[in-house]
Parts: structure tokens; sequence; C-alpha cells
């Protein structure tokens, strides 16, 4: 922690952002958005196969979801995110894109498991390799299926991509 | 092949499978093509005619009660065998509790046989997905229609002649590729951060 | 003088509604205003779980909730008459009481008439 002693007692605390103890803080527009978004991601509940299984596990009491301020929503309009948890078939592929698009920006996509991720064991005629084809995928959660804490921890590295995102709050920056 | 038989049901009434098939082949003797066995397991293979009086007389008899259709699947025996399907009936008896299996051949270039669905209800949906999965179909099932796959795709692919990894990408079914093309027109809508 | 009483004491009922008033229109302005505007075919469709929607956006409305709100307006009202009336009972006395015990009377043989003709019954 750097002292700043030209101004009036201000604290930096990291980069860009300054306290004046002990209450006031100040800072950038893009790292209080961010802040904000990253600390509320709000998925779509898109459970396909096994992996819902793990996700439901992810959100119940023992690894809390809620705790990080995640928690689902039912329809993709209240939503950021979607967590794609299980095979997609290429029955299932148009409704999981049109879920997709009707999630307002800014909004993230989770392919958790193999089979979302590249398709998983299943190399056949109905399952589509990986649901990076037709989507836009912005953390990749390997596993079969992956554990809880696995989870968490895609979950977080999303937060760290939304962390670092810039001027992405307004139509024209 | 064991010198004592084993009995296979617990109540006092249930047959063996063995004595299963000794009674269908009594009944229908010009049906029965053959009864093959592997390991206790009995298998009666008929010819695919009179399928609705075979089922229906496994059905009513009273000795036998064969009530509970477990399954109805079929089998593709594409070049090792002369008849090129054979639709496989697994019955159980809820009252007896004994079981026994009923193949039925269907030829390659008429890949048609009666539906069983007056006798057991729950014939409705594997019959749909055989029917779905192999092409075969059944005559007078009320709805026959394909059941796991789009209803617009083409083949039957638990034939052995399909390909495992599906048709080529621009033969793949339509609904799919639309999806492809639509995501890539798209692609400036998508949120990168 | 009539036309004259200014009630001063309210002013921060005033100042309250005011900024009540440009907090909810001002969040939903600067929403308005900084909101990414990109809109789509499918983003703009309605929600059916997923599928292109079937069937029609309005349904009938059932008539029952017209009887309902009838009969929430009927004793609403004769709530609101009772409020006044226990202000005031006890500068009053004994008539209020059996003033009231006849007003609840004639709305009680209402309310018998409504149960007996199953209005309260939903189907």
């Amino acid at each position: 922690m750097l002292i700043d002693t030209s101004t009036t007692g201000l604290i930096q605390v990291e980069e860009g952002t300054k306290i004046l103890p002990p209450n006031v803080i100040i800072t950038t527009f893009d790292k209080i958005i961010n802040w904000g978004r990253l600390s509320s991601i709000w998925p779509t509940t898109f459970g396909l196969a096994c992996c819902a299984i793990e996700m439901m596990a992810a959100g119940a009491a023992h690894y809390d979801f809620d705790r990080f301020g995640i928690i689902f929503r039912g329809s993709p309009r209240q939503a950021d995110c979607i967590i794609v948890a299980g095979t997609v078939t290429k029955k299932m592929a148009p409704v999981v894109r049109r879920v997709y698009d009707q999630i307002p920006e800014p909004r993230y996509v989770v392919a958790m498991g193999s089979c979302a991720c590249t398709g998983g064991v299943f190399r056949t005629y109905s399952t589509v390799q990986g649901c990076d084809t037709f989507l836009p995928v912005d953390v990749y959660v390997p596993g079969c299926p992956p554990r809880p804490e696995t989870l968490l921890e895609g979950m977080m590295l999303l937060q760290e991509k939304i962390r670092k995102e810039q001027a992405r709050w307004s139509p024209w920056r | 092949m064991a010198v004592t038989e084993v009995r296979i049901s617990i109540h006092p009434a249930g047959l063996n499978p063995k004595d299963i098939a000794e009674k269908i082949k009594e009944q229908f003797p010009d049906q029965v093509i053959e009864v093959a066995e592997f390991r206790d397991q009995v298998a009666v293979i008929v010819k695919r005619d009179n399928i609705v009086e075979i089922c229906r007389y496994l059905h009513d008899d009273p000795h036998l009660s064969l009530d509970h259709l477990q399954d109805i699947t079929a089998v593709d025996y594409l070049n090792k065998k002369d008849v090129r399907f054979e639709v496989v009936y697994n019955l159980y008896s809820i009252r007896y509790r004994h079981k026994i299996r009923i193949r039925a051949q269907v030829p390659e270039n008429d890949p048609e046989i009666d539906s069983v669905v007056p006798i057991w209800a729950g014939a409705n949906w594997h019959e749909r997905e055989c029917f779905d999965m192999f092409g075969i179909v059944f005559t007078g099932h009320p709805d026959l229609r394909r059941i796991l796959l789009p209803e617009d795709w083409e083949g039957h692919p638990l034939r052995k002649d399909y390909p495992l990894e599906g048709p080529e990408p621009d033969k793949d079914w339509p609904g799919f590729t639309e999806v492809l093309k639509r995501s890539k027109e798209l692609r400036e809508f998508e949120w990168e951060g | 003088m009539p036309g004259t009483y200014l009630p001063s004491e309210y002013l921060p009922v005033l100042i309250f509604i005011i900024i009540a008033t440009a907090f909810g229109l001002g969040a939903l302005l600067i929403g308005t205003i900084f909101r990414l505007k990109k809109p789509y075919y499918e983003k703009l469709m309605p929600y059916e779980s997923g599928i292109t929607p079937t069937g029609e956006p309005r349904t009938r409305f059932a008539i029952r909730f017209y009887i309902i709100a009838m009969l929430f307006v009927v004793f609403d009202v004769e709530a609101i008459f009772i409020y006044p009336w226990a202000i005031v009972f006890d500068k009053i006395g004994i008539y209020a009481f059996i003033e009231m015990v006849i007003f609840i009377l004639i709305l009680l043989i209402g309310y018998i008439y409504a149960w007996k003709k199953e209005a309260f019954q939903w189907d």
C-alpha cells in the first residue's frame, strides 16, 4: 500500500482505486461496473444430462453458489449467463441457441462437462461435437462430470474475465 | 447343460423357460423356426406372419400369463444371416415370475411386422423406437413416427450400414446446419468482453 | 378565510415524493441512455423454452375474478367505514356501539346471501 502524500490522506489500495479513510472509495467506472457484474452472475439453468446433477450439487448447501452471488434464474430474460451442462444433441442445438439469443447483454457462456466442451465420449451421429460450434464459449469446464469445486473454479475464472473487461458499459465505448 | 435343472421361477406354478418354449412349439408348430439357448436364457425364433396370434396366446393362456412386455428391440444381422432383421420381444409374467424371449425374423426387402399394441399398450413407444432406429414398419400401429431423432431425419442409425459418426457435414440434418449458419451470421452480436 | 390554509408541516412529504419519483424515473432514463441497443429477431422473440412460440398469446380471462373484485370492493368499503368510527368511539358511547352492530348486521345479511348463492365458490 503506497501512501500518497501529495494529496490529503488518500491511500492507494490497488491500481486505480484510492480510499480516503475511513469510508470514501475513489475508483473508475470500469472497476465498479465490472465488480457489480462479477459479484452477481445469474445463470440460466440449462442442465441437459448428468452434469446438471453436479451443477445442482454446486448450487446446494455444501458447495454453495449463493455465497458468490450466483443465483439460478429460470428464464433467460432474467439471466446473465448460460451454463450448458450436459450433452448437446443435434435435435437440441436450435433450442440452446435460441435460449442463448434471448439472454440480454452482457451475457457469458460456460461450457460445463466434456460433452459440452468437445462432444465427450460420444463421437456419433446425433451429438454435437462441442457447443462452441454454435455458441461463443467464455469458460470451458472439463470433467465427466466436473466436481462442484471444478465448476466453482470455472465461475471464478469467469469472474476474473469480467474483472478485466474494459469499457463495456455503454454503447459508445 | 447342467445335470440337475435349476428352477428359474420362485412361484410354485412358474415354468422354466424351456417348458414355455415347448408349449409354444406344441401350439404353433409351423411358426417356430428354432429354439436357441444360451446360459439358461431361452429364445424362440419364429416367423413374423402370425406374431400377433402367438403373442395373444402367450398373454391370455392362464398357465403362461406373460402379461409384462419388458422390451421390444431389434437386431441387424447384416451379412451374417439370410434374414436381416430380428425383432426381439422380452416377455415376463408378473404372476408366475417366468420369462421368455421371442425373436421374429423380418427380411430386409419387406421390413414389416404386425404391431402388438392391441395386446400390450406399452409396446407403443418401443415400436416407435424400433422404427426410428431400424426402419422396421409396424403395421397397425396407431402413431408410427420417429421418437428419438427429429421427425425429418433421414436414415435409420442403428442399422449396421449407417456411419457411426453420422452423415457428411453437408448432408447433415438441415435443422443443425441452419443453427450453424445462423450463429455465423449473428457473430457481431456476441459479447466477447 | 377560506383558501389560505398552507399545510407547511407536510413539506417533507412533498420533498419525499419528488425525490422518490426522480429516483425511479432517473434509473429508467439512465438505463435508456446507457443501454446497448442491438436487437435482432431471435432476441426479441417471446420466450417459450427455446422453441418457436405456438398458440395464442392472450388467453381468455375468467369471469370469476369480476365477482371476487365486486365482493372485495363492497366489504372493503365497509371496513373503511369502521375506521373513523373506531377513532371517535369513546367520545360517543353506547349509541355508537349499537349503531355499528346494526350496520354490521345489515351487511352480514348481504354476506349470507352471497354465501348461499355460492359466490365464494371458485368452481
